[in-house]
């Protein structure tokens, strides 16, 4: 215990290592999520500031700060970076790993040793990506899409890009796999499955995506690399290959690991607000059968992403329907969340506004997502700053909020401290704003005609290009708001306590940060979480 | 919650090594007939025998070697479900292909 009353907990765990290979070679589940939390935020900054130098680019038409290769190198690496070094691994890696375990009554992971294994492909793919940048004839110009038969004819360095990518998917393979048998096998005594939180399913309907879609992604990439190296006509055309296959099997794997970057978050949601508006979880059973829906329906929509790429009318009318489908146990959750809250007695602190803005964000991400789902609309809006501006919607609007409100969520258990409320709502309501101002312009661009992917645009389109520009620097203020606020509580903050929300599942208790291996003794569980009704006990915690 | 280690034990002392032998045999002749049906030339045909005898050899692989046989019901229809899901994907790709 040191001078602020507040246990060093796994912090102080005994081990063979010190200083930093304490972190490095550590397979306590909780080092590893710290040690993929800072590593996935780095890869984060990286990405935004090549986020914020293209907007800066697009502040007036013609080349206001750089031309149009570097240009093309910069939309390609921010897409790579936030894509697979930021959004994939994201929540499952960072808080999934940290409190995974900790919410099943778990010591660790089913197998402590690949999940460093994962971190250490995650480093490897991660400065096999740098590495990209600075060796052959420049950074990869392709997109993150990486599209046939550019990205086979492109002189840019293509394959170790693409190496990287594989390394990566190797890394979320390795998490999933150990996460599924985490969960089959490793639950507290009474932990049924409907008794587990449903941050847990989310996890593991996303770990059933990491593990069957991510090996499609690898033989895709593995085709270009032999493609491009040994000149065996798969994509190209000129040497017999079909590029809209390119596009079916990228996308078979891309369009589910959407669901990789947004269920978690959506389970992250779930366990906030009945913490938050003291009310059990409306639908239980709804929303964690719509995590597995959601899982398994959205293998089949790919197709949604390929309406302008010459594909048959059946199949382009059959993935539209599709599409359609899919959106229902999305809107399920929705209607669920809002129903949890009514009637509760609400609490709005920094985790709840990050939950509400999600809700909002996402919505409206969702939404426009239909009309790009809708085979006559997404002629329209196709290759446009529409797209631009959904995907940013339902990924830093829905995926990164909700990973934001979780990491205050969770901060108090992570360290053992308080944040400052109060400058975490100003980080928030800049955030808030800058984001609405940074992309929704970018909707009205695109459905006036603006393409994606230039670096240069018609001079009618600038009053919005400013706009959004100016939204870019706002949220940029709040990212630093944010982040200086977590950093600096993270040593001063105040001592938070096991339970400082009132939280009923079960990192909340045990202490505050959870002891090595978590638990004294492992909890006998014998009714389900958010239990908020007194005379029907608290929850997890009472057993 | 755990099946338990003994139960496990047993069925892998079950498996002798002549099942190994046998299997690895059979991996051996599937081989054969691939390379003695490619040299018959029989086009479309010729590789759909290839990809039925790859899919039996993976078969075999899956039950003897990687102990499948052995496994509970709930482990052999998780296995199963890539399976479907390849099938599923792989349809669906053709209603792009053929209609094209
Ligand atoms: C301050 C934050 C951000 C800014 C200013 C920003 C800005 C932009 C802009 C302007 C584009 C369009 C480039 C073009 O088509 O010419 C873009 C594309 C993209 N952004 Fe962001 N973005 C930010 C954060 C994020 C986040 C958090 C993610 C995902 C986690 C993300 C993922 C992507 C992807 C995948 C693309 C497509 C790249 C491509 O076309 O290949 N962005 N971003
Ligand atoms: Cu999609």
């Amino acid at each position: 215990m040191n001078e602020s009353g507040i246990q060093p907990g796994f912090y102080a765990a005994p081990g063979s290592r010190t200083g930093i290979f304490s972190w490095i070679f550590s397979t306590d589940h909780k080092r590893i999520g710290l040690l993929y939390l800072f590593s996935i935020f780095s890869f984060f900054a990286v990405g935004v500031c090549f986020g914020l130098l293209m907007r800066l680019e697009l502040i007036a038409p013609g080349r206001t700060i750089v031309g149009p290769s570097t240009y093309n190198a910069f939309f390609t690496l921010h897409g790579v970076i936030m894509i697979f070094l930021f959004v994939i691994p994201g929540i499952p890696v960072s808080l999934g790993n940290f409190f995974m375990p900790l919410q099943i009554g778990a010591r660790d992971v089913a197998f402590p040793r690949i999940n460093l294994l994962s971190w250490w492909f995650y480093i490897t793919g991660g400065l096999l990506a740098l590495l990209s940048l600075f060796t052959g004839h420049g950074p990869p110009d392709t997109g993150w899409t990486f599209y046939a038969p550019y990205s086979i004819r492109t002189g840019t360095n293509v394959v170790l890009a693409v190496s990287a990518a594989f390394v990566l998917g190797m890394s979320s393979i390795l998490t999933g796999l150990n996460f599924i048998t985490t969960i089959h096998r490793m639950r507290a005594p009474g932990m049924t499955w409907f008794r587990m939180p449903l941050f847990v399913w989310s996890v593991y309907a996303t770990a059933w995506v990491q593990i069957l879609a991510t090996p499609i992604l690898g033989i895709t990439l593995l085709l270009v690399i032999i493609e491009r190296l040994f000149g065996v006509g798969f994509f190209d055309p000129a040497k017999g290959g079909d590029p809209i296959l390119y596009q079916h099997l990228f996308w078979t794997y891309s369009h589910p690991a959407v669901y990789i970057m947004i269920l978690p978050a959506m389970g992250v949601v779930t366990e906030i607000i009945p913490v938050f508006s003291r009310r059990t979880v409306f639908g239980y059973k709804a929303i964690a059968f719509s995590s597995m829906a959601i899982a398994s329906v959205g293998y089949f929509v790919w197709g949604h992403h390929m309406f302008t790429s010459g594909m048959s009318d059946v199949a382009r009318v059959v993935f539209s329907f599709i599409t359609f489908i899919v959106a229902i146990p999305s809107g399920v959750k929705v209607f669920n969340w809002v129903a949890s809250m009514y009637k509760g007695s609400i609490r709005v602190d920094a985790p709840l506004l990050f939950v509400l803005a999600f809700i909002f964000l996402f919505s409206i991400g969702g939404l426009t997502g239909l009309i790009l789902g809708a085979l006559a609309t997404n002629i329209q809006v196709h290759g446009t700053y529409f797209v631009v501006g959904h995907f940013h919607y339902v990924i830093f609007g829905g995926a990164v909020f909700a990973f934001f409100g979780g990491l205050h969520y969770w901060f108090p258990k992570i360290t053992g401290r308080m944040y400052n409320e109060k400058r975490a709502r100003l980080a928030w309501l800049f955030l808030f704003i800058g984001f609405n101002a940074l992309y929704f312009p970018m909707f009205i661009l695109g459905w006036e005609g603006m393409p994606r992917r230039y670096y240069d645009y018609l001079p009618k389109f600038q009053p919005l290009n400013v706009v959004s520009t100016v939204g870019s620097w706002i949220v940029a203020t709040g990212l630093i708001l944010l982040f200086a606020n977590l950093l600096r509580s993270a040593r001063k903050g105040a001592a938070a306590g096991p339970n400082p929300w009132g939280g009923t599942t079960l990192e909340w208790q045990t202490s505050s940060p959870p002891p090595h291996e978590n638990f004294g003794e492992i909890p006998v569980i014998t009714q389900g979480p958010y239990i908020y009704n007194p005379s029907k006990g608290k929850g997890h915690g009472t057993a | 919650m755990n099946p338990g280690k003994t139960e496990q034990l047993k069925t892998e002392n079950k498996n002798g090594e002549m099942t190994y032998i046998l299997a690895w045999a059979m991996l051996v002749a599937l081989t054969a007939i691939t390379v003695g049906v490619y040299t018959l030339h029989l086009g479309t045909a010729g590789v759909a025998i290839a990809l039925v005898i790859a899919s039996l050899k993976a078969g075999v692989i899956l039950l003897f070697f990687m102990h499948l046989r052995q496994e509970s019901r709930f482990l052999q229809s998780v296995f199963l479900l890539p399976v479907f899901l390849l099938g599923a994907i792989i349809g669906l790709t053709f209603i792009d292909v053929w209609y094209r």
